[in-house]
């Protein structure tokens, strides 16, 4: 499993989609709310403060010029008489400052408020935040009628209260918004999961399905419920699946088809060649006393038979190995025994120098282990040139003990546009080459036993001339 | 020169691998079906007999095994190799030896020779050893189990004499493939698996567990030691 698909996987995408759109639209309705609730709140806190005050001053009489004594008591008068607040009456008059409270002056009134309320006949009232706490004050100049019209007297008076039940109420409000926001948050998840689930499922069941093809198991098939675009996308991963499947059994078919004919052909080109291959000796006994045109042209057959039937075993062998019918014979053998058997059974042991490490035993099939050897000496002494040295030994590496068979020889190297494919079927080196004097598929049985093996050979360029083929097997075990 | 009785499908092959022998005075009787094989057998007589197993009706494996009831005369099976499991079962069914076909007329006669070719007794030993329950005549080369002689396949009493000669002495696979069948080329190991396990169906009191052929792992057979009950050394065997 991914560590971090669980981070931003699609069921916390889609739950947190669904939570940020269940928040928002939680959190805007209670901003709004919040927002015309408190206005209406603090509108109608002020609306009754300042008609109220309006009309305590409308019953207020007062003598001008007014002195100080009398001013406080017309501001005591006011301040009683303020019923859902208690207010605190200010009056100014000229430089004569009184109040209900002890203190003359209040620090709430701002001086924008006594701006407005020298130019504004009607009052003003202005909100304001001391230390914390929201106070409303409201400003009346006293005016006289005298019939004519109002005249301002110079007197102006201030109400200041305190807003903090209006406050409270609103604080209120805004818990309980957000106590109902929470639990609508944790409403929103029951629906987020079950989406989350009903796109999560058909997901998952197309994420197995899609390993399942991945692996090979082409017959996956989703079962489609519903009809809406996940079914849909089901239903074309299912027509996919059976079309991948329709044409992997198809190419399949034409490999196997492609393989038994070539397996076919070389059996039955095993049989007649198993009889021409027996007379081949009679035919080189007597071309002695034929004619010499007959005597060329019979040792041609001969000498093409042995060619055909070699040929043919190693194509034989190449389709076995095509069709993973190859099987390995395991042997323990001692190597540097095995690899001097192989050098003496094909005459090759005063041509070829030998470095081999004494007492080396492994685990491999002695048949191909020595058609190995034999394939890659058999190409030095052909393409390249003599000396050609074998070097085998056993080493251990984080693989395990390995055995490395190295074969060397002192030519012109392998060129490097050849070097990728030299262990291909037939390739030719040259192409202006004809037929090369063993089957072309020498190294390419060579690799495919190594292969099987569980081992790796590669050829390179020694730096200082000539070619190097390295094989590197598993030791096996002791 | 040697009778062979050669029994092959393909005229092709029949008759090449006739015109060869024949070229090298080998006295051959070349027929095309199982059961013509098995009827030649009595009135023909022969040293060996060269067995195709892609018989039709009667297959080489069924013929063997019918030769294989009453005598100890060598056969040598014609295959392809690659035909795995044909091997096996003709190894099992009794076959001394196997030729790979094609193959050239000089590598079917050495084989032949190989298959008939006596072993000779080694020097210092001579009259009859006894292993055991077992009874070695080496001259007159008979084995015995408690007094009873056994029937042995050529291949089997080969093998068996060549590992008691030599007893508590440790043979590789490829060195039995040498001494004993004479393969010069990297040979098959399951010939000799094959034979050890015939070998030990007629000796051995309980086949799985061996008392005379016993198998050194990683290393390959050892004669006995019979009346010893530890496993002994498990020498090196000297080089050939």
């Amino acid at each position: 499993m991914k560590p971090f698909a669980a981070r931003f996987g699609l069921r916390t995408r889609l739950v947190a989609a669904f939570l940020f759109v269940a928040a928002v639209s939680a959190a805007t309705t209670a901003a709004l709310t919040y927002r015309e609730a408190r206005s209406a709140i603090l509108q109608q806190a002020q609306d009754t403060a300042v008609a109220q005050f309006r009309d305590r001053l409308g019953t207020q009489s007062v003598t001008l010029p007014l002195d100080a004594e009398q001013l406080r008591r017309v501001c005591l008068g006011l301040a009683r008489a303020g019923s859902a607040h208690s207010w605190t009456v200010f009056a100014e008059y000229g430089d004569l400052k009184v109040s209900s409270s002890d203190r003359p002056t209040s620090e709430v009134i701002t001086d924008e408020l006594r701006e407005d309320t020298r130019t504004a006949t009607h009052g003003s009232f202005q909100r304001v935040v001391r230390n914390g706490e929201p106070w409303l004050t409201v400003g009346m100049p006293a005016l006289f009628d005298q019939g004519d019209g109002s005249q301002p007297t110079g007197l102006v008076l201030y109400a200041v209260m305190p807003l903090s039940a209006e406050e409270a109420n609103i604080a209120a409000m805004l818990t309980a918004a957000r106590d109902g926001a929470l639990p609508a948050l944790l409403i929103a998840l029951v629906p987020a999961l079950l989406a989350a689930r009903s796109v999560l499922r058909p997901v998952r069941d197309l994420r197995r399905a899609a390993a399942g093809i991945g692996r090979g198991e082409l017959d996956t098939r989703i079962t489609v419920r519903g009809s809406d675009e996940l079914a849909d996308l089901a239903w074309t991963f299912n027509e996919s699946s059976t079309k991948l499947q329709e044409s992997v059994d198809e190419l399949r078919r034409a490999e196997q088809r492609a393989r038994r004919f070539a397996s076919d052909v070389s059996h039955e080109l095993r049989t007649p060649l198993a009889g021409m291959l027996a007379v081949t000796e009679v035919l080189d006994e007597d071309a002695a006393e034929l004619r010499s045109d007959t005597a060329a042209a019979v040792r041609l057959i001969s000498a093409e038979t042995g060619k055909l039937a070699t040929l043919v075993e190693d194509l034989m062998e190449m389709s076995r190995f095509d069709a993973r019918a190859a099987d390995l014979h395991l042997d323990e053998v001692d190597v540097a025994e095995t690899v001097r058997k192989t050098l003496q059974s094909r005459r090759w042991d005063d041509r070829v120098g030998t470095e081999l490490a004494a007492g080396v035993r492994a685990a491999l099939d002695p048949r191909r282990f020595d058609v190995i050897v034999a394939n890659l000496v058999g190409n030095a002494l052909r393409h390249g040139a003599e000396p050609v040295t074998v070097r085998a030994r056993s080493g251990r590496t984080e693989d395990g003990d390995r055995l490395v068979v190295e074969v060397e020889d002192s030519g012109p190297g392998i060129d490097a546009a050849v070097l990728p494919h030299i262990f291909d079927r037939f390739y030719k080196a040259d192409a202006a080459r004809t037929r090369s004097a063993g089957s072309g598929l020498g190294l390419a049985i060579a690799q495919e036993n190594v292969r099987l093996h569980g081992g790796t050979v590669r050829a390179a360029n020694r730096p200082e001339g000539g070619a190097v083929f390295t094989v590197d097997l598993p030791l096996g075990e002791r | 020169m040697p009778r062979v009785l050669l029994i092959e499908d393909d005229p092709s092959v029949r008759e090449g691998v006739e015109l060869g022998l024949r070229r090298r005075g080998h006295d051959l009787r070349a027929v095309a079906t199982g059961e013509a094989g098995l009827a030649a057998l009595g009135e023909f007589r022969p040293d060996l007999v060269l067995l195709d197993l892609m018989l039709p009706g009667m297959n080489g494996v069924q013929v063997c095994r019918r030769i294989r009831e009453t005598s100890q005369l060598p056969v040598i099976m014609l295959t392809a190799r690659g035909d795995d499991f044909d091997v096996v079962v003709g190894l099992e069914a009794g076959a001394d030896d196997y030729i790979v076909k094609p193959a050239r007329t000089e590598v079917i006669e050495a084989r032949i020779r190989a298959v008939l070719r006596r072993l000779t007794a080694p020097a210092g030993r001579g009259g009859t050893e006894a292993h055991g329950e077992l009874t070695v005549d080496r001259a007159g080369l008979t084995v015995a189990k408690s007094g009873e002689r056994l029937l042995l396949a050529p291949s089997e009493l080969k093998l068996l004499l060549h590992l008691s000669a030599s007893p508590e002495q440790v043979f590789s696979r490829q060195q039995l493939l040498e001494y004993v069948w004479e393969h010069s080329y990297h040979g098959d190991a399951r010939l000799v698996d094959a034979c050890v396990r015939r070998l030990r169906q007629k000796i051995e009191d309980v086949p799985g567990t061996p008392r005379y052929i016993q198998t050194v792992r990683g290393f390959g057979y050892r004669f006995g030691p019979v009346t010893g009950a530890g496993p002994g050394r498990a020498d090196k065997a000297p080089l050939a």
